[in-house]
């Protein structure tokens, strides 16, 4: 960390740098407004970058999208592959997949969920959450910064640190035989996937499955116990009610992360919005515009923009589900409901304990898929009547993931617009750093370690891609601007 | 017809008389790179990567015809340098992005590159604005990505008898045209041969795009010029 004195403006105002780097994808600024009496108005998520994938797809034929949409991110590509995939499917018909193909693009996404989230619980999150725990750090993530990486989890915690390492790299061996490459593949074409699996490949992800299992069992118990542990500090951090929004099982509500219709509840799980054809997604979500933000605020449009904002992910889908059709992580499910007596969970810090619960719940699947014969079928493609507009969505590891382009008889594509699950998480992200910001500022108007600290933490809930929304070229950072009541800056912190 | 005897590298070649070096070379197992060549088409000499040093003097090999004691440098330093910069500037004139291209594991240009060594290229990129014609049904013409060898140009006319294509303007400002309004108001058939023909993805037949798996493409397997060099062309 250093401080430097800036002489831009009148006053000191000091500088902070903060190494090493922020453990949040992409670039974002957080700006907090101050009133007179230095009480916090408002805490902003900036998204400063712009990458703008929706103009430059336009005029490039169709079976490109899923291939380019996908270099949106290194982390999640798979969800934009198969989102886009999805939506070409409807543009040739081939939406009805043949049972292989469908399989092998399931296959591919609970890899992906099972690889993304173990990035984010093990690499990512832990480093805040492991060091609070042994009565050293003054809250439950409040260790010192340079205990605050994977470094300092591997050394303190071995075991754990190589179960993340391990449990990553199994997620993307099964994007591998399935995509073709771990990170940008081409497994999913218009109407289905130009592979199945081979026996070989079946083999060699089998024999991992039962400690892939038994590891996502033992992060259960520690996300569990760390959150029971913790409950007092971690019920009111950035938290708030809210809606909430995912795909679920069409007949069943089931927990269902390919494939589904729309459903939202409020705080208190009244249904919103009763499993509408995500084809219709425009009827249900609007898009709102602010000045400050590249990234939209997206909002239910029976509620509008002041109440309509909603939360997706991880603790939005437990909430969204009647049940997981997985055992173990159903029980689990039951387990995290018991907390709130079963009804719907608002409490941010919780988005680590059902992320962790969809981690078993992709090795179950995975291990059931593996067992499938179908996936070893030579059926791939499905066509049918063409069609010109189109959206595929798909449940994304950070949540709900819409595409909508419109592709005209030349097969070129004339539109196409993304909401992606940061996006869609724009408004509660700013909700939990205002509200973290008021509990730790107190009325005195400075940034200190535990600011800086506690507003990542938030962040780092809801798992964000800040790349990904708005798409950003260059180095990951974060700075937090203190703004006084006539918008002067009074203090900059800048982590790069 | 009489044998004609030279060297290549050092090494003693034979071939027919007024056979050019490539196929000689071809005939004795020895890989000369080129990507305006094609099978069955009069040899053309335009992109220059067959570019050998034939007694002293640069020549294309592709049109250069052997004779008795000549002495080809094909594999040597100076070589590779000058044929990796006419891929490089192949690579920087047009818009060509592997990563996403359908052409990928297909794409000569491509796998000359991977064969070369070349990972990104020493020149600016020209960023040129280039049109894509997806008018006709089953054929696409991305310009973006194309690097002017005339491989379609004589295909259609030599093999097809069509003469879909031709080229327009000099210089830096040549491009290629199709005979007609756009690509839908000219003959070209998707069963003409040269639909196949393109060495990069500029021409292409539509909606078959990725489905060769990424590990089972022509070039995943081996560089080119590994292979069979009688039918590599254009896979």
């Amino acid at each position: 960390m250093t401080t430097t004195t800036s002489s831009a403006r009148p006053g000191p105002t000091r500088k902070i740098t903060i190494h090493p780097v922020t453990r949040v994808e992409g670039h974002g600024k957080v700006t907090i407004h101050l009133d007179a009496r230095n009480t916090v108005t408002e805490a902003r998520l900036h998204i400063v970058e712009f990458r703008g994938f929706e103009r430059f797809i336009l005029g490039r034929p169709y079976w490109e999208v899923p291939v380019i949409v996908q270099r949106l991110c290194g982390i999640c590509p798979v969800s934009h592959h198969l989102a886009a995939a999805k939506a070409m499917d409807r543009i040739v018909g081939g939406e009805q997949l043949t049972p292989t193909a469908e399989k092998m693009r399931r296959l591919m996404h609970y890899g992906q969920i099972f690889q993304s989230h173990a990035l984010h619980f093990f690499h990512l999150s832990s480093p805040d959450l492991l060091f609070g725990t042994d009565g050293t750090a003054r809250s439950a993530f409040g260790a010192p910064p340079a205990q605050r990486n994977i470094l300092a989890v591997a050394a303190r915690y071995p075991d754990l640190a190589r179960q993340g390492v391990m449990m990553r790299k199994f997620g993307q061996e099964v994007i591998r035989v399935t995509a073709g490459k771990k990170i940008h593949g081409t497994g999913a074409i218009p109407g289905g996937v130009n592979k199945n699996l081979s026996i070989a490949e079946r083999d060699a992800l089998l024999e991992d499955v039962p400690q892939m299992l038994e590891w996502s069992r033992r992060a259960v118990g520690i996300i569990r116990d760390f959150t029971m542990a913790h409950l007092d500090e971690l019920r009111p951090f950035g938290s708030f009610e809210s809606n909430h929004l995912s795909l679920v099982g069409q007949d069943d509500g089931a927990l269902d992360l390919y494939h589904g219709v729309l459903r939202a509840v409020d705080s208190q799980g009244q249904r919103i919005v009763n499993d509408v054809d995500y084809q219709r997604y425009l009827d249900v979500v609007g898009e709102e515009v602010r000045s400050w933000s590249y990234m939209k605020f997206p909002f239910l449009k029976s509620l509008g923009p002041k109440t309509g904002w909603y939360r997706v992910g991880p603790l939005a889908r437990l909430n969204t589900c009647a049940f997981i059709p997985s055992p173990e992580a159903e029980a689990a499910r039951q387990d995290f409901f018991a907390l709130t007596q079963e009804r719907p969970n608002n409490i941010t810090m919780c988005y680590h304990w059902a992320r962790i619960i969809e981690l078993l719940h992709a090795i179950e699947v995975i291990g059931g898929l593996l067992e499938d014969p179908d996936l070893q079928g030579d059926d791939l493609l499905a066509r049918g009547p063409r069609r010109e507009e189109t959206v595929g969505v798909v449940e994304a590891p950070r949540g709900t993931l819409f595409h909508h382009y419109r592709v005209n008889r030349n097969d070129e594509v004339t539109l196409c617009n993304l909401i992606v699950s940061t996006t869609n998480n724009n408004e509660p992200m700013n909700r939990a750093i205002t509200r973290v910001a008021r509990d730790v500022l107190g009325g005195r108007p400075e940034i200190s370690e535990g600011l800086l600290n506690h507003i990542e933490v938030a962040i780092r809930a809801y798992d964000p891609c800040l790349s990904c929304a708005t798409h950003a070229t260059g180095q990951m950072a974060l700075s937090v601007c203190l703004i006084g009541p006539n918008g002067e800056l009074l203090e900059q912190h800048a982590r790069h | 017809m009489s044998n004609v005897t030279f060297t290549i590298d050092g090494r003693e070649v034979s071939g027919r008389a007024g056979q050019t070096i490539l196929k000689a070379a071809e005939a004795s197992g020895i890989y000369i790179p080129r990507l305006c060549a094609y099978k069955n088409l009069v040899p053309h000499g335009s992109c220059r990567v067959c570019s050998v040093r034939v007694n002293g003097r640069i020549q294309a090999a592709c049109v250069q015809t052997i004779s008795d004691g000549m002495v080809v440098e094909n594999d040597s330093a100076e070589i590779r340098e000058f044929r990796t910069a006419i891929l490089d500037m192949l690579f920087v004139e047009g818009n060509h992005y592997c990563m996403f291209c359908e052409k990928s594991g297909l794409c000569e240009l491509q796998a000359l590159a991977y064969r070369f060594g070349i990972t990104a290229p020493q020149y600016p990129f020209l960023n040129p604005d280039r049109p894509v014609d997806l008018s006709h049904p089953d054929v696409y013409l991305d310009h973006n990505r194309c690097i002017l060898c005339g491989r379609c140009v004589r295909v259609s006319q030599e093999l097809d008898h069509k003469n879909v294509f031709q080229f327009v303007d000099r210089g830096y400002r040549k491009r290629l045209q199709v005979n007609g309004e756009a690509l839908a108001a000219t003959r070209l058939a998707v069963t003409d041969e040269v639909t196949a023909s393109c060495p990069t993805g500029a021409l292409m037949r539509k909606r078959v795009g990725y489905a060769v798996p990424i590990g089972q493409r022509p070039f995943d397997a081996q560089p080119i010029g590994a292979g069979n060099l009688q039918t590599e062309d254009s896979p």
